[in-house]
């Protein structure tokens, strides 16, 4: 028998997991796997990915603050 | 103190100025409290002043300064859980707000899918998108919030978080999906209306 398939909300906790903690071989491979057939979990996958940058995204935003004080992002 | 010196010296004030507003919205996301966001940031600009001649270069001022902050928010942080004002983790451990998203056969649910938010990199450029994830962050519970900012705001692993809220790793790993899933949901309700 095949193993069983992977669901949806088993991927999105490994996808988050893998940021925080290396998965092993088996778990690599089911997301894997189930990413290649699942486009709902592959827009899911991109933004978890983009949560995971908020944080050097926003001490970039700190770092090129405009000279005239810094008020751009506040309009 | 020679001229170019005292120059720089003024410059650096200016650029504390001027970086301000950005550390205050930075530290009210992490701590939760406009009056403690306010004292963190006052406390990391005393010490950026105070310890001005620790500073080496100019590149890389804010940085610098975004560095202190971090200490001054964990203090605050940590005060804030020594005065009892945490609410206990367990009361975020019930799977109902994340099985809603979810069939019971564990496939999306229909309403739940997620779309494309398009390039990455402009949403990061775009003002809106900060505003959505500011008050996405906000309507967060508390609980969950402050393990997602320490993990993604201020960068620490989840051992460090565990110590610092005295959580279990598995926990901070559930904690993390159910924060991450409920704020993709949230974002994406904000972002994407507000584009189309």
């Amino acid at each position: 028998m095949m193993f069983k398939m992977m669901m949806c909300k088993e991927a999105t906790r490994l996808m988050s997991k893998r940021l925080d903690a290396p998965l092993s071989f088996q778990e690599k491979l089911s997301l894997k796997l189930h990413l290649a057939m699942c486009d709902a979990c592959t827009e899911c996958n991109k933004q978890f990915a983009l949560l995971h940058e908020v944080g050097p995204r926003f001490e970039m935003l700190v770092s090129e603050i405009p000279d005239e004080g810094g008020s751009s992002r506040q309009e | 103190m020679s001229i170019s010196e005292s120059e720089e010296k003024n410059d650096r004030m200016q650029r504390l100025t001027a970086v301000r507003p950005r550390l205050v919205s930075f530290a009210r996301l992490q701590l939760r409290d406009p009056a403690q966001a306010e004292d963190a940031v006052q406390e990391a600009l005393a010490a950026a002043i105070e310890k001005d001649d620790t500073f080496s270069g100019r590149s890389g001022y804010e940085t610098w300064v975004f560095g202190i902050l971090k200490y001054k928010i964990l203090d605050a942080l940590r005060a804030q859980r020594r005065n009892g004002r945490w609410q206990p983790l367990e009361n975020e451990l019930d799977e109902e707000a994340i099985d809603r998203l979810f069939q019971q056969n564990g496939r999306w649910q229909e309403d739940a899918r997620p779309s494309s938010w398009g390039d990455p990199e402009a949403a990061f450029l775009n003002e809106r998108f900060w505003q959505v994830f500011d008050t996405c962050m906000i309507a967060l519970p508390d609980n969950i919030a402050r393990v997602f900012s320490l993990r993604e705001l201020m960068g620490l692993s989840t051992e460090d978080i565990c110590k610092e809220t005295g959580i279990k790793e598995n926990n901070c790993w559930v904690i993390l999906h159910r924060a991450r899933l409920r704020l993709r949901a949230c974002i994406e309700r904000g972002w994407l209306s507000e584009e189309k």
